[in-house]
């Protein structure tokens, strides 16, 4: 008894743990933003608080519409995503129900669920790149347009790639984030028992689409609206897509940021921060925005709910087709190009395939790929590892205290995804230095656990939450310690979100740039800080070697983490 | 200890002064040796430098120049015994913040940047705020090398004196690049341009202001639009002055603008993308700072067979690029013995190739021996490199305050 | 013997019920009836120590001269049946009912003793099935043997009857009562259903 009574009340331990690695470096990050916002930074010069910062910032011309570029593409990315999301796992909970085994359309849906939810592992860097050639005026799609009907000697003047409303950086979004929506929904529908509320649904004459949006939707959202806001809030602050894909004149908010940062006259900094914490208020308003909106709907919604109307929906299942074909086939054309690039010596417009092909790219780099690979690699394992203990530490703690992990402790963790990076970083690094921690290794797994474990719990906290507490008691009650209910109930009935959470932190440990070079001290090289440097040289062949290999780990992470469950439960139904 | 000579600018009392250092420093040396931290004879450099492991944060946006920098590391293991990282950057402003963090939270030794590549701003910024050890430019032997008649730059770096806390790397050129199977005529001025472009609209642009090919386009226009060019070399004096001396750029802009690629709405966001939108035939005219980058990227296929580069009749802007060492530094001498072996003849000649970067060199050849004053005349100059008598005149890089300022308000004009 | 002395349940200071006091013999059964939602499934958890903390609770559990109270779950030895067979879905039928044998039954006495409870329950040769493949009749049997052996000392019903249809409904409710009397084992059912209470046969108690 002594023992179990120690494992259960060893468990406040883990949120304790997990605050104090947060509370540490956000607290550093944060003051190392509104210091210097409100005018204070003595290395620079500012010994004294105020507020002229923020009135510089008021009056700098870009700023205007800057934030308004940053809060559409940021909104309508969130919402397109969304909706396609949501569309798209209703029709494929269509097709997995039996009977439409056969139909057409429904293995075309399997298809877009097959090839859509690795695309979660591609890096956002490697996505926009490889869009930003496929729809440039001299991109892939309009090479062979050219070649097939037009013949047009030199690239038509259309503005595609950084269109100046930003719907190019919509689309790069998009292409993203509605994998990582959709892979969140259908993690979260066996909880809810979807299938069998569809069924009733659809006994009583609604057709498949609607029967999902009057009754699995409501259930559902909840479950992913935190998800839904770390896409906005990421949407807000994301530097890397916007430069390839936003508009320049001016750019979103964000990349305006980081160009005060890049420039040579420190004293920008300050402009820098102030510009950070408006960012920051901004990602807040867009939530209370989005939360505000989703309570309007729902007023709305409820009339509708129970309005009683029936309907088949075709209309909706051809869009999503469509849609889904669309997007997938976008993103899969971007990764393709990348790798023609990879493997090409010179491919210039209009031709439709390189003009040379090498392996010279890979054979340059293959020595620094082999370095690079193996630390990224040990840097995402073990931030990985770490990161799971912590968050089933903490989820566990509040299952057996009964206590839930409070609001504001849950905030804390999501606060390295809603502040831009590149300012909170600074903070982050100046705490480093004074622990005398810069540049090792532990500090650099640190700084990725700061991204890791917010999404690692984003993931893992619904499924966990929402497995049938019943299993657990019944566990209890035929004896079992809560040590034991642990690993052999609880974590084999969530072996798959377990895996899928393993997976996604693992992908966002990779994607790591600024993190990876502030707190590495640029000692530590990955295949992202390796691509993003490559990336300044703007040269698609070297890109297209490290962005393909920046996909193809979190891709393989991905697809072991949904077979090995298929295989382990391959004689469970009710676990497939 | 503090560097106490004074740097030399002058290059015939240079090898005085160095006996004369030498001989104090040999004294002082024996004085204060018992409490000495910093070592400046070279011998002892030389002896503290083995074994030291030397973090280079330089832009790593470039293959060649990547493959340069690490053949530079094998020599310096070969010689020295300093081994060398090359921390690629994407921006050289991440490792200026990494520098200012660790001065900020009072990390004053075993920094984390032992060796930085730099010029004009960052230089003035680090310099300014204190982030830069030196000056020790003088205890390099192939400092003394340094053409810095013939390139003054080496000494002034965006007109301001370097002293000794930067090392000179390699000489920069402004140069216009352009596809000789679209353009037949290529214009010699910058009036020239606009009437170029009126005739070919949409078919040339420049980088973002945020870049430094960007802004080094608008100083280039300025320089040869405004009626006084020589106040550009000192700071601006006054609002009044400014709008004065630009007023005749932006009227030249505002021509500009509409002709150029998507009417000037939008612009490449640095000289890399600018050069891909050539070799995508996006654009005729792309704008260069390394007269041999061109032949170099036509070696590796990033640029088509018939580019080509030319430049303007009154000549353009030239500045040099250094190797600066961060005052945390806790491998300072072993930076100094890769500032050092970069002005080597051997290693200069290597990197003047342009098959390996064609980057030109920092040293007066005249000081060279025979046999290597041979070797460098061997050197191909690239199918589309100009011959230096063909490469028009230097102008001076504009005082970075000059820079700051066109840079604002070329933003609040056109960057919304 | 199971005893309840004055057990209260509270939700957010709304009172369930209160001062429930009971006792059941060994091989006894008695049931505590009422309406759904008046705290019967509340009541049982609340036994078993998995109540959440929303509910307030006083009074005293007793298990053969044991106070329960401050026990965790797994060590109060309180055999529970769900309206739901609650089954691992991860495991296999056999698998199932060994979790639920202690551990210091060794190798082959855990495989013989799995063998002889599968026979038992009409099931022999069903070690490696998928419980998802078994009919509602078959899973409700797996669960109850289950809890079995687990060895408790008592046993609480929670409705488990009410899902199966009419006639597997009279035989799986023989076959409970008949192993808690096998067992000796203190029973308490709870339910809403009139037949279950008079075909438990023991006392009604209304909540
Ligand atoms: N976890 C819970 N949180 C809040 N209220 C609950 C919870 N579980 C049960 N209740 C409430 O407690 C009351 C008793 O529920 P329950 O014991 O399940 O009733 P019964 O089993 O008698 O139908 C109900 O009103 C129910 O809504
Ligand atoms: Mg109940």
């Amino acid at each position: 008894m002594a023992t179990t009574i120690r494992t259960v009340s060893l468990l406040p331990a883990f949120p304790f743990l997990t605050q104090l690695l947060f509370l540490l470096p956000i607290a550093a990050g944060l003051f190392g933003v509104l210091l210097p916002a409100l005018g204070y930074l003595p290395d620079l010069g500012g010994d004294q608080f105020h507020f002229e910062v923020f009135r510089q910032l008021l009056e700098h011309p870009a700023l205007l519409h800057a934030v308004w570029l940053t809060l559409f593409s940021g909104i309508a990315a969130t919402f397109i995503s969304l909706s396609l999301a949501i569309l798209l796992a209703a029709m494929l909970s269509r097709a997995s129900l039996s009977g439409n085994k056969n139909n057409k359309m429904a293995s075309l849906f399997v298809i877009v669920r097959r090839g859509l939810i690795p695309l979660i592992a591609v890096p956002h860097a490697a996505m926009a790149l490889g869009l930003a050639f496929l729809v440039a005026p001299s991109g892939w799609i309009v090479r062979w347009f050219s070649f097939l009907l037009m013949g047009w000697e030199t690239p038509p003047e259309w503005v595609t790639v950084q269109d100046p409303f930003g719907l190019s950086l919509i689309l790069g979004l998009v292409l993203k984030e509605t994998p990582y929506l959709l892979l969140m929904i259908l993690a979260a529908l066996p909880q809810i028992r979807a299938q069998e509320y569809i069924r009733i649904g659809q006994s009583l004459g609604y057709g498949n689409l609607r029967s999902w949006l009057k009754l699995v939707l409501p259930q559902v959202y909840p479950l992913i609206r935190l998800p839904v806001f770390a896409v906005l809030a990421f949407s807000l602050s994301v530097v890397d897509v916007a430069l390839i894909l936003g508009p320049s004149t001016p750019p979103t908010l964000s990349v305006l940021i980081l160009r005060w940062i890049d420039n040579p006259d420190l004293s920008f900094r300050f402009l820098a921060s102030a510009g950070a914490v408006l960012l920051l208020l901004l990602t807040l308003g867009a939530l209370l925005f989005w939360r505000v909106s989703e309570w309007l709907l729902l007023q709305k919604w409820r009339n509708w709910l129970s309005n009683g109307k029936r309907g088949n929906g075709n209309e909706a299942h051809k869009l999503a087709a469509l849609s889904g074909l669309l997007l997938l086939g976008t993103a899969f054309l971007s990764v393709l190009g990348l790798a023609f690039w990879s493997l090409s010596l010179r491919w210039p417009y209009p031709h439709v395939l390189p003009q040379r092909w090498t392996s010279r790219n890979w054979e340059r780099h293959w020595s620094s790929i082999q370095e690079t690979s193996f630390t990224t690699l040990e840097l995402g394992v073990i931030a990985v590892v770490i990161a799971l203990i912590l968050v089933v530490g903490c989820l566990e703690n509040e299952q057996w205290r009964r206590v839930s992990f409070s609001f504001r402790s849950q905030w804390l963790l999501y606060l390295p995804l809603l502040i831009p990076q590149a300012t909170f970083l600074l903070g982050i690094q100046i705490l480093a230095v004074r622990l005398e921690m810069d540049g090792t290794f532990l500090l650099l797994v640190w700084s990725h656990l700061l991204f890791v474990l917010p999404y690692v719990f984003l993931t893992l906290a619904d499924p966990w939450r929402n497995l049938d507490t019943r299993f657990p008691q019944i566990g209890q009650c035929l004896g079992a310690s809560p040590l034991r209910v642990l690993f052999r109930i609880k974590l084999p009935l969530l072996l798959k979100p377990l895996l899928v959470a393993a997976a996604v932190g693992f992908a966002v440990s990779v994607s790591q740039y600024l993190p990876t070079l502030f707190a590495g001290g640029g000692r530590f090289a990955t295949l992202t800080t390796e691509a993003v440097s490559y990336a300044a040289g703007a040269d698609r062949r070297v890109i297209g070697v490290y962005g393909f290999l920046q996909a193809l780990f979190p891709w393989i992470a991905l697809l072991l983490a949904l077979a090995i469950p298929r295989w382990r439960f391959r004689n469970r139904a009710s676990l497939l | 200890m503090k560097n106490i000579f004074n740097y030399n600018h002058g290059t015939e009392s240079g090898t005085v002064s160095k006996t004369l250092n030498f001989i104090i420093f040999t004294t002082l040396f024996l004085l204060l040796s018992s409490f000495s931290v910093s070592a400046n004879s070279w011998e002892d450099i030389r002896k503290k430098a083995k074994g030291q492991t030397v973090y280079w944060n330089a832009w790593g946006g470039s293959e060649e120049i990547n493959a340069y920098i690490s053949w530079v590391g094998s020599r310096v293991k070969e010689d020295y015994g300093v081994t060398l990282k090359h921390v690629k950057l994407a921006s050289t402003a991440d490792a200026v913040s990494r520098v200012l963090a660790e001065k900020a939270a009072g990390r004053t030794t075993n920094g984390s940047v032992d060796l930085i590549w730099i010029n004009g701003e960052n230089f003035a910024k680090m310099k300014e705020n204190g982030l830069l050890f030196g000056p020790f430019t003088d205890n390099l032997p192939n400092f003394k090398l340094v053409d810095f008649n013939g390139k003054p730059t080496t000494l002034l770096d965006f007109n301001l004196p370097v002293e000794g806390y930067e090392a000179p790397w390699g000489m920069a050129k402004f140069n216009f690049v352009f596809d000789s199977a679209r353009v037949s005529e290529t214009p010699k001025s910058i009036p020239e341009l606009l009437q170029w472009s009126q005739r070919h609209p949409g078919r040339f642009t420049y980088p973002h202001v945020t870049d430094f090919l960007g802004s080094t386009f608008i100083m280039q226009a300025l320089i040869e639009l405004t009626a006084n060019p020589e106040v550009l070399n000192r700071y601006v004096k006054s609002k009044v002055e400014f709008s004065k001396v630009t007023a005749p750029l932006w009227s030249y802009l505002n021509q500009l603008h509409p002709l150029l690629w998507r009417s000037g709405n939008s612009f490449p966001s640095s000289s890399s993308v600018q050069q891909q939108m050539l070799n995508d035939s996006e654009l005729d005219i792309a704008l260069s700072f390394n007269p041999s980058s061109t032949s170099a990227a036509i070696a590796n296929g990033s640029l088509p067979e018939s580019a080509r580069t030319f430049v303007l009749k009154k000549g353009t802007i030239g500045n040099t690029h250094f190797v600066g060492i961060p005052f945390n530094s806790g491998s300072s001498e072993g930076a100094m013995i890769v500032a050092n072996f970069l002005m080597s003849p051997e290693a200069q000649m290597q990197k003047q190739n342009p098959d390996i970067w064609g980057d030109s060199t920092v040293l007066s050849i005249t000081k060279l021996s025979e046999q290597h004053q041979q070797k460098f005349k061997a050197l191909p100059l690239g199918v589309a490199t100009l011959p230096p008598e063909k490469l028009g005149p230097t102008q001076p890089n504009p005082h970075p305050d000059w820079k700051n300022q066109l840079g604002a308000e070329w933003q609040r004009r056109y960057g919304q | 013997m199971l005893k309840l002395e004055n057990i209260s349940l509270k939700i957010d200071g709304n009172p369930l019920f209160s001062k429930l006091n009971l006792e059941v013999n060994a091989g006894q059964v008695k049931t505590v009836m009422g309406p759904s939602g008046c705290g019967k499934s509340s009541l049982l958890a609340h036994l078993c120590g998995t109540l959440p903390s929303v509910f307030q609770t006083s009074g005293k559990i007793i298990l053969h001269d044991k106070t329960l109270d401050d026990l965790p779950p797994h060590e109060r030895k309180l055999g529970i049946l769900f309206q739901d067979d609650l089954l691992f879905p991860h495991l296999s039928v056999g698998e199932n009912l060994a979790f639920a044998l202690p551990a210091k039954i060794r190798r082959h006495e855990r495989h013989d003793k799995i063998e002889q409870a599968l026979e038992e329950i009409e099931l022999s040769g069903m070690h490696e099935r998928d419980p998802a493949s078994l009919s509602g009749g078959q899973r409700a049997r797996v669960a109850l043997m289950r809890t079995l052996l687990a060895q408790p000392e008592a046993l609480l019903l929670d409705e488990p009857f009410s899902k199966l249809d009419q006639e597997l409904r009279g035989r799986f409710r023989k076959l409970v009562f008949a192993h808690a009397v096998k067992n000796s084992l203190p029973t308490l059912l709870v339910t809403h259903d009139h037949a279950d209470a008079q075909a438990a046969g023991g006392d009604i108690i209304a909540l």
